[in-house]
């Protein structure tokens, strides 16, 4: 089991707590969805998982070599070119300088940038970035990939491509994928479980299980949208004065 | 009504093949890569050709050619002696006098040759010290309003200190050079480290990089636009203390620089010779920043896409 939160509680200062007995288990080769409004602490439970804050109260479990991540803006080093930018991640991983030429095109040739590494991130459109950033987060060479809300400023067309590469790749790779999202379609599009966290304080309220037949079935992978969206917004509501 | 309706009957054929956004929307590997690499031309610009772009070159000479015309024109009209405003002629001819007697070669070859050192070292010195500083936050705030305040004290200032310190010789050049300098390539690097985007260090943070690698490979490149702007201004402050300190401590074992040639001027009340002085200074600040700074800010903006739109 990689990830294991227990009872996960996270407040900063005196406030009201922003994540409040968060439980879930994530299974090795895993792609999990993590859904939720704005303001439900999707991002901070991601950076504790990530290592990058720690959580006021529970205990977690995850691996030892720590997560890759990858961000909403592809926060690539506008300094570097693709390739040089997935190259910095292989180089502080500590793999030899040789071996980050090759490994660098290779994971570019996965993301389908193969010609494009000499490029500069001003250069690259807003997918073609993204793509850049996956290879990166895919050179620190983690078995666990976090990823928060990676596709939402980008354009439809794109998203719905990067959502198939993804896909792709993640059957390629076996890595085990935490995907934030506030957008419900992209979590059914994805995930194989949805977990819905709920605002203020953020808890996984309740999770689906997504089929193959929700791959193919436009109707089918509808219909559990409607289902989850209603969900979401009764937990919306609940906010309401 | 349009004019080409679809039959009904294709519209239910091609049914099947429908794919909504919520389930996959590609047939395949092969389908996937094609679609992509669509998207990615028509999403990218297409490389644009660099040409020379004569107005650079012809607005400032043009501009330079107005100013020397106003300057004849305003000398001809005869309201001041001669020997005060030396017309563009007068200037040149003294500085073809100053020429032939190697003047102009030893004062600007001297002076550069200081600047360049007394420069190369502020560099040395100021860079790790602004890295520090910049990252050390107790070290910044004990020292950063000290700094900031050696930046605004003018450094000729230090003349007097200095000549005491180290009699007429070079060391007291440098020494205001570096006075001039040091903190203004420091807050430069400074100023540099903190407009980072935030979001650099947590990458850096996730990749996994030591202190120091998130220093030199982080911190350092992404800062360069700022450092740069300090590199600037550390220039232009050692340039100007340099002709400081050479306007007024004159003699000793201190050489001939542009600062001792317009000090002569004065001496001998030669206006020209004043003026040449002046307009050579001028120039060889003119010249580093054409040809050293700017194309190197330049390369430096268009890498990062910081360049559309400015007027450079």
């Amino acid at each position: 089991m990689p990830v294991v939160l227990e009872h996960l509680g996270k407040r900063f200062g005196d406030g009201a707590p922003v994540l409040d007995d968060v439980n879930a288990n994530i299974k090795q080769g895993e792609f999990v969805a993590l859904l939720g409004a704005s303001g439900c602490g999707k991002s901070t439970l991601l950076n504790i998982i990530a290592g990058l804050e720690a959580p006021t109260s529970g205990a977690l479990e995850v691996p030892s070599d720590g997560a890759a991540f990858m961000f909403q803006d592809a926060a690539l080093f506008p300094w570097l070119t693709a390739r040089e930018n997935i190259e910095l991640a292989l180089k502080l991983r500590g793999v030899g300088k040789a071996e980050r030429r090759t490994k660098a095109q290779e994971l570019l040739e996965l993301v389908h940038l193969g010609s494009a590494g000499d490029k500069r991130p001003h250069e690259l459109s807003g997918g073609m970035r993204q793509r850049v950033s996956l290879a990166r987060s895919l050179a620190q060479d983690r078995q666990l990939l976090l990823m928060d809300e990676p596709f939402a400023a980008l354009d439809a067309i794109t998203r719905d491509l990067l959502h198939d590469e993804l896909e792709r790749i993640w059957k390629e790779t076996g890595r085990t994928i935490v995907f934030v999202t506030h957008n419900v379609r992209e979590a059914v599009r994805l995930g194989q479980r949805v977990l819905l966290l709920s605002s203020r304080p953020g808890r996984v309220v309740q999770e689906w299980a997504v089929t193959e037949e929700h791959r193919t079935d436009a109707g089918l992978a509808g219909q559990l949208t409607g289902v989850i969206t209603a969900r979401l917004r009764e937990e919306i509501r609940r906010h309401a004065k | 009504m349009p004019s080409n309706p679809t039959p009904l009957a294709e519209v239910t054929e091609t049914r099947e093949h429908v794919h909504a956004a919520l389930t996959r929307t590609s047939t395949g590997h092969e389908d996937l890569r094609e679609l992509e690499s669509g998207l990615d031309s028509l999403q990218s610009d297409s490389d644009r050709k660099h040409r020379i772009d004569w107005t650079r070159i012809l607005l400032p000479i043009a501009a330079l050619v107005v100013l020397v015309l106003i300057w004849q024109f305003y000398v001809s009209l005869g309201l001041k002696r001669r020997d005060q405003v030396p017309g563009p002629l007068d200037v040149m001819n003294q500085m073809a006098v100053l020429w032939t007697e190697g003047k102009v070669q030893e004062s600007v070859w001297t002076s550069l040759q200081r600047g360049i050192v007394g420069f190369v070292i502020s560099v040395a010195i100021a860079t790790p010290v602004g890295l520090l500083l910049a990252q050390v936050a107790p070290l910044r705030r004990a020292f950063g309003p000290l700094i900031s305040g050696l930046q605004v004290l003018p450094s000729v200032a230090w003349v007097p200190a200095a000549i005491i310190w180290f009699g007429l010789t070079d060391a007291t050049v440098y020494f205001v050079v570096f006075m001039g300098a040091i903190p203004s390539i420091i807050n430069g690097l400074i100023s540099g480290v903190d407009q980072i985007p935030p979001q650099y260090r947590r990458v850096g943070t996730v990749l996994g990089a030591s202190r120091l690698q998130m220093a030199l490979q982080v911190i350092l490149p992404a800062a360069l636009p700022g450092y740069l702007g300090g590199l600037k201004q550390g220039w232009a402050f050692s340039w100007r203390s340099l002709m400081a300190a050479e306007i007024i401590a004159v003699g000793g074992t201190i050489g001939f620089g542009l600062g001792s040639l317009l000090d002569q001027g004065r001496d001998l009340s030669d206006m020209a010779m004043v003026m040449a002085a002046i307009l050579l200074i001028l120039a060889v600040g003119i010249l580093i920043e054409l040809l050293v700074f700017g194309p190197i800010e330049k390369r430096l903006l268009r890498r990062r896409g910081l360049l559309a739109g400015s007027t450079r």
